[in-house]
């Protein structure tokens, strides 16, 4: 539901550069911490927003080269979204491993 | 450049695209729970900023818009790829401000109360993110426009719209 609602604002606001950015809302993190507080408790939801800040860091770079992809024509929406995921997994596992691991 | 709601445009959205996302973001929490489950939660965390719904919000941003210019008989998919561009570059700020978000969430959860840590970790969120945006459309420097037949980004386009309504 929390997906949702930030979706449908996304989808009403313009200039859809300031839509975008409910794109990249906490949405995700709200739903999960609040199952994780209260079934782990806060010190477990504290770890989990440690690592958060390298998948956050990987979605900048993500977002970044999706917008490259589609301003410079280089592929369509859906391929360049979908591929450019594969960025973010490995930009956010190496900097994990790096970082914290 | 004036921010502004079209709530008509909810209309353009059929129930089953809001069905995905809201599947698309239900199935990533309970994936970032299991393999926080399965692996620790620090490596469950970092599927709590994995970008869910971007690809589905961009591709129906830019399959709306080619629909509605194809009622206009005009070829839209270059606009719909622009318009989903900027949105990228939005949700490039709207990262910025996750970032944010997960520094204050991790340095107030465990000594404060949830509730209270989350509420401000999401206003470190829009405090970081909406800045940013702002700081950009008021310095960035745009490519001038020479021809009609040139391609706008999707800002340029509601700015051009707006001059036209302010010159006549």
């Amino acid at each position: 539901l929390v997906v949702s609602s930030f979706a449908v604002l996304g989808d009403v606001l313009k200039p859809k550069s300031f839509a975008g950015l409910f794109s990249a809302a906490p949405s995700i993190a709200l739903a999960s911490i609040g199952l994780a507080v209260s079934q782990r408790g806060q010190l477990y939801a504290a770890r989990e927003a440690s690592s958060m800040i390298w998948g956050a860091v990987a979605f900048v770079l993500y977002a970044a080269i999706v917008s490259q992809l589609l301003f410079r024509r280089i592929c369509g929406v859906l391929m360049g979204t979908l591929l450019s995921l594969g960025v973010w997994l490995t930009t956010s596992l190496a900097l994990w491993f790096v970082m914290a691991g | 450049l004036r921010i502004s709601s079209n709530i008509s445009a909810l209309h353009n959205t059929r129930w089953y695209e809001y069905l995905l996302r809201f599947l698309l973001g239900g199935a990533v929490t309970v994936l970032a729970g299991l393999i926080a489950e399965r692996y620790g939660p620090a490596v469950g965390g970092l599927f709590l900023a994995f970008p869910a719904i971007f690809p589905a919000t961009a591709t129906l941003i830019s399959s709306h818009e080619q629909k509605k210019k194809a009622k206009k008989g005009l070829a839209g998919r270059e606009r719909g790829r622009q318009l989903a561009a900027a949105d990228a570059v939005g949700a490039t700020m709207g990262a910025l401000g996750l970032i944010a978000f997960a520094l204050v969430l991790r340095q107030l959860i465990p000594d404060y109360s949830a509730l209270f840590a989350i509420a401000a970790a999401t206003a470190a969120w829009m405090i970081t993110s909406l800045p940013i945006w702002l700081a950009r459309q008021r310095f960035r420097v745009r490519p001038p426009v020479y021809s009609s037949s040139a391609p706008q980004s999707a800002d340029q386009h509601t700015i051009s719209k707006a001059h036209n309504r302010r010159s006549h």
